[in-house]
């Protein structure tokens, strides 16, 4: 009995106090940048204005007037959903396929899609660079959708296998005995019931289009480049400028916080789909 | 029309061979019962004929169309699962029209159908409801409902009584004969269940590794079974083998005598043995005899209420006219 109220008591105030503190950690750095960019360049690294300064817009200000932000955020906005759309369009007949038609090689394969995240990215920056410039595509939409679509394919394809794994195969079955074709079973029974698994991969394939940074910095100069390159071109030489860059960093992540705080539920729901039965 | 012919069928995976080279024909209207244990390739045989499975060779026809590599789409055939495979994401109106819908039917004839089979399956006051939220019965009537609508040249049924309890399985069962009578439609079912198997069949196919070991009515099987196996598989409580001198008076390895054609007497008979347990159903009395010389348990049936006590010497005699021999191989004799 006492153990029962014992761990009841810390369920009810612990657990929360415990959680607030974590979720407070993992923020702070968050807000610690938001507040950075409401200050001066100058403000930014003096002690006494830790806290207590005389907030400005100049940051932002400066940031759209000179710096162009839109574009670089609407170029975010089209690689990231598109690779997204991509990434989805390609993964979801192939996890179909080795979810409920696996074949011998079907664990091989999965395994072999997961090994291609351990291969530096460094390892192909080279060939990529080569191979995009010689064929035209540096410095293209075309070019950023296709290369966050296949690094990001083996999630996007291991998450959605799991997803499927959970729906009964009978079910399946029981559709192609009712008439049903393949894209049919796709579009009548596979998405509705996986609909759950499907967006919270979306949203996770999405999120991490947005913050890749190593290849869409590499791979772009002006045309095609994101808010990743914007980051990154607001280290000036002669120094860091903590504010400015606050404040790129600041609008940079501002819409996947918004977006990830707007779909919390379903990602968590997405991603713990299946984990109690 | 909903005649079904399997020629020189197999099946393997991998290297091994589920199914052997099988010949079956199930007729036109016909309620045929794949039974066997567990393992033993029946629902595999379903599967082939749903197609579900590819088979590694031989052909199957329904109504004299070769249908081996049509798709289960295409085959024109219903199938009612063990697990019942209902679309949970649909109500029970949606999930019984879901076929009629794929085969883009007129949505007022869609109606009309679904109200006419959830009314002769006692449905219509759960049309509404998901199936989450019915009991195990009702979610099997929904999956029958949505194989009735698509009026297929033949159901087939993959152990559709086996997730429900006892009670509700001899109401299903009669149930699905009722359907059999009306529709007249060629239906195969699978089960390891031989009462059930005894009680539906217009045929039953018994099975054992992919091979059939026999093919009948039920009577026919209960009466002459050809081979060991098939008579200790039909038949409850099994027939009793009896091997040694008693099988070599008659001629036979073993013989077989089952429960209900042996009689019981407290004075005299042509075996004695005592009596163990004693199963009092009424309307029937089980013993189990030990201390025979025959076997380690010879059970009898005695009708109506009989009363021997635990460890009371009890006489027995087999019925001489229902007496089945069988040779080394264990294969029926005359």
């Amino acid at each position: 009995m006492a153990i029962v109220a014992e761990t009841s008591r810390f369920s009810k105030t612990g657990r929360p106090i415990l959680a607030w503190i974590v979720g407070l950690i993992f923020f702070f750095p968050i807000f610690w940048l938001v507040l950075t960019s409401f200050k001066t360049d100058a403000d930014a690294v003096k002690p006494e204005h830790l806290i207590f300064f005389t907030p400005t817009l100049e940051n932002y200000l400066n940031m759209t007037e000179n710096y162009d932000y839109w574009r670089f955020a609407q170029n975010s906005v089209i690689t990231s959903v598109f690779a997204t759309i991509f990434a989805l369009v390609v993964g979801i007949p192939c996890a179909y396929a080795m979810a409920f038609n696996p074949t011998r090689a079907t664990k091989d394969v999965l395994m072999w899609m997961l090994s291609t995240k351990m291969l530096p990215a460094a390892a192909v920056l080279y060939p990529m660079t080569f191979i995009t410039k010689s064929v035209g595509l540096f410095d293209t939409h075309f070019m950023v959708i296709v290369v966050l679509c296949l690094i990001n394919l083996p999630i996007v394809i291991w998450m959605l296998f799991t997803y499927f794994k959970e729906i009964p195969k009978d079910i399946i079955e029981a559709a192609q005995m009712d008439g049903v074709n393949t894209w049919g079973e796709v579009r009548e029974i596979l998405i509705p019931l996986a609909w759950g698994g499907i967006v919270s991969t979306a949203l996770l394939c999405f999120i991490f289009c947005w913050n890749e940074a190593y290849w869409t910095v590499r791979l772009t100069t002006t045309e095609a480049a994101t808010l990743s390159k914007l980051i990154e071109g607001n280290r000036a030489p002669e120094g860091l400028f903590f504010g400015r860059l606050s404040a790129v960093s600041a609008a940079a992540v501002g819409p996947i916080v918004v977006l990830g705080w707007f779909c919390q539920k379903q990602l968590v729901q997405g991603l713990t789909f299946g984990a109690v039965k | 029309m909903g005649r079904i012919v399997l020629d020189t069928v197999t099946k393997s995976f991998g290297d091994a061979q589920v199914i052997p080279p099988l010949d079956l024909t199930i007729e036109d209207g016909e309620f045929a019962v794949f039974v066997g244990p567990s393992g033993c390739g029946k629902s595999t045989l379903l599967r082939l004929i749903a197609g579900l499975e590819d088979t590694t060779s031989g052909k199957i026809a329904i109504d004299g169309n070769d249908v081996t590599q049509v798709p289960p789409s295409k085959r024109g055939l219903a199938m009612v699962f063990q697990s019942y495979a209902l679309y949970p994401h649909m109500s029970v109106r949606k999930n019984i029209a879901f076929p009629m819908r794929m085969a883009k039917m007129d949505q007022a004839e869609i109606d009309k159908k679904v109200e006419a089979a959830a009314t002769s399956l006692n449905l219509l006051d759960y049309l509404d409801k998901k199936p989450g939220q019915l009991s195990g019965g009702q979610r099997q009537r929904v999956a029958i409902g949505r194989a009735i609508v698509r009026e297929p040249a033949a159901f087939l049924f993959d152990e559709p009584l086996s997730n429900l309890d006892a009670a509700l399985r001899v109401g299903m069962r009669m149930e699905i004969l009722e359907l059999h009578k009306k529709l007249n439609t060629t239906m195969i079912y699978v089960t390891h269940d031989q009462v059930e198997a005894m009680t539906m069949a217009d045929k039953i196919v018994v099975l054992r590794a992919g091979n059939i070991e026999q093919v009948g009515s039920p009577l026919e099987l209960y009466r002459n079974p050809r081979n060991l196996f098939v008579a200790g598989f039909i038949g409850s409580p099994t027939m009793n083998l009896i091997t040694g001198a008693a099988a070599g008076s008659h001629g036979a390895e073993t013989i077989g005598v089952r429960p209900e054609h042996i009689s019981v007497s407290a004075t005299e008979g042509t075996w004695s043995g005592t009596v163990g347990v004693s199963e009092h159903l009424g309307s029937d009395t089980f013993f189990h005899v030990h201390g025979t010389g025959l076997a380690d348990t010879i059970t009898v049936r005695a009708d109506g209420e009989v009363d021997f006590k635990y460890g009371e010497t009890i006489h027995l005699t087999p019925r001489s006219d229902v007496i089945h021999r069988f040779d080394a191989q264990g294969l029926r004799l005359g």
